[in-house]
């Protein structure tokens, strides 16, 4: 196995850990943003698709198939974020300071 | 320091800057600023892939983004909260086809006569092109049930998870056949993304309707490993690490959401769900209980709002399909300004994706701290006086905790049964989703208001305003 490989594989898993131990504290409040925002980072294969789009050098299919890539990316990426802003900035707290049991979140 | 070097440091802030931002997700208070500094993130590697590429056939490159961030930003915009389910799975889908792309583009890259596909590109590629193609499928068709372009309800054949099964191994062993000893088949290659479009399309058509959180999180977390192998197919960390953490993501969700319906993952991953028993159950069930029903009109149950100590909405998938979340916030207006105190009780898997219903409310100005999760509020039914059901059916089914022949039974539901009375807005006496009767309906404390449930729920609140 290519030590570059092993490299990647050990970022592969250290990086999944970070993952649940950030994502398993958020409320299930925020669930749905928590989706559509990790669904555009999701997106980062944007990056990929300009890396093969940029080699693309004398293959027509390759380019098209790139250009495709990077606009199926970049959809992910500009959609997901904006419309994770768009449900975020809905969530408001109760104005008046209120009496009582307060929420769990 | 090279171009090389400071471009991996730049990936590492990237990747620094999703961890922070998925960390401030935690909290509403800092949720916002969160999602910014993931986005700054992909804008910062985005920056520099172009600036590492030497921006080579930028022109093409221009279009497809362009193209890409308008479409992405104008139905972004344009997205009605009640769609939001469908939206965040098309959205997906394309995350999952761009991965699958990247992967399919390199495979062809290797075909030159002076290159070679290794062993090790070779499985990233395969994986790469499998989950991402999967991704892509399922998710069209997730967003197709959803949108209501095609029927919502599962569609089964016999052996369909046999038949599952050959596909995903037929899959991985043209894909081994390929890598070790054929590396240059086109013809086979185009067989395996085949093979992933279809796999993605027969996996997710048998599920339908309520078990829609399931599937929705679990495309989002394999697009994530989408990206992730992608990030191996281009040797490129940034996306290992972010694809990872969405992966990680999708599975705390998808955990989540099969705890919320008694599902273990295997029975999901193998797809079981929403195939269980449907109509059988639920013919039983109306043969026991017939008859017992009682209804209450919009009068009545103003009356019995108005004069209560505490109500507790447990909204469902009926409110969003009503568009009914304003109303009940008007709703809920009226009565605090009586006295009334006023709480939502949300279920994890209530709607069609997590976190559905907060989002609903959220938009109605719904302030968050009124929103109780079902751990949190439970022992608070019964000490309530009104429990109001809107547009909720199996997940305040009490059948779920004592019949142990029920399709329901062992799944955590809301006790909303405890309640003092319980009104239940509902357009008919139909089954839910599970195809099982509710007994809750033919409780003694049970009240029906059947009609839609925006009316429903404005008329409430002209009675109530006048009670």
């Amino acid at each position: 196995m290519p030590e570059s490989l092993l490299n990647n594989l050990y970022i592969f898993i250290l990086a999944m850990f970070t993952g649940f131990e950030v994502i398993t504290k958020v409320p299930p409040l925020l669930h749905t943003p928590l989706m559509s925002g990790s669904n555009a980072i999701s997106g980062i294969s944007v990056v990929g698709a300009l890396v093969i789009t940029a080699a693309a050098t004398g293959d027509t299919l390759i380019l098209i198939l790139g250009v495709v890539a990077v606009a199926m990316g970049m959809i992910n990426v500009a959609g997901g974020f904006l419309v994770t802003d768009r449900m975020l900035e809905m969530f408001k707290e109760r104005q008046q300071p209120a009496g009582g049991e307060e929420g769990g979140e | 320091m090279s171009f090389f070097t400071i471009a991996n440091l730049a990936y590492l802030v990237s990747a620094a800057l999703f961890v922070f931002g998925l960390k401030r997700l935690q909290s509403p208070k800092t949720a916002r600023s969160g999602n910014v500094m993931a986005a700054v993130g992909m804008a910062l590697a985005i920056i520099v892939t172009l600036l590492e590429t030497n921006f080579a056939n930028w022109q093409p490159i221009l279009v497809g983004a362009v193209i890409g961030a308008l479409a992405g930003s104008i139905s972004a915009r344009a997205v009605q909260m009640t769609a939001m389910p469908q939206m965040v799975g098309l959205f997906n889908g394309f995350g999952g086809g761009a991965s699958a792309l990247v992967a399919i583009s390199e495979f062809m890259r290797l075909l030159s006569p002076d290159l070679v596909l290794t062993a090790d590109s070779g499985v990233s590629i395969v994986l790469g092109t499998l989950i991402g193609g999967v991704t892509f499928s399922g998710s069209m068709i997730a967003f197709g049930k959803l949108q209501g372009w095609m029927t919502g309800a599962p569609i089964t054949w016999p052996l369909q998870k046999a038949m599952n099964a050959i596909l995903f191994i037929a899959t991985l062993a043209i894909g081994t056949y390929v890598i070790w000893f054929d590396p240059t088949n086109t013809t086979l290659f185009l067989v395996i993304i085949g093979l992933a479009l279809a796999l993605g399309i027969t996996s997710t058509i048998p599920i339908g309707g309520a078990d829609m959180p399931v599937v929705i999180s679990l495309l989002n977390s394999y697009s994530g490993l989408a990206a992730a192998a992608a990030g191996f197919v281009v040797d490129n960390r940034v996306l290992i690490i972010s694809g990872s953490l969405v992966g990680a993501s999708g599975l705390i969700l998808t955990n989540i959401m099969c705890v919320g319906m008694n599902r273990s993952l295997a029975n999901v991953l193998f797809g079981a769900v929403g195939t269980a028993d449907v109509g059988a159950g639920g013919s039983v069930g109306a043969g026991e209980h017939a008859g017992t029903v009682q209804s209450i009109d919009a009068d009545g149950a103003a009356v019995m709002l108005a004069y209560a100590r505490s109500v507790i909405f447990v909204p469902g998938y009926g409110m969003a399909v009503a568009q009914a979340q304003h109303a009940v916030r008007e709703l809920a207006d009226v009565l605090k300004d009586r006295g009334v105190d006023v709480k939502y009780a949300i279920h994890p898997v209530a709607g069609r994706m997590p976190g559905h219903m907060n989002v609903l409310l959220a938009e109605a100005n719904v302030p968050y701290d009124e929103l109780y999760d079902m751990d949190d509020i439970n022992d608070s039914f019964k000490n309530t006086s009104v429990a109001v059901v809107i547009g909720a059916n199996d997940v305040v089914n009490p059948a779920a905790r004592h019949d142990t022949s029920s399709p329901l039974y062992g799944m955590p539901i809301l006790n909303v049964d405890e309640a003092e009375h319980i009104i239940v807005l509902k357009r008919s006496m139909r089954a839910g989703f599970a195809g099982v009767e509710n007994e809750l309906f033919f409780h003694p404390k049970t009240m029906m208001l059947f009609g839609d449930a925006k009316e429903s729920v404005s008329k409430l609140v002209m009675e109530a305003k006048a009670a």
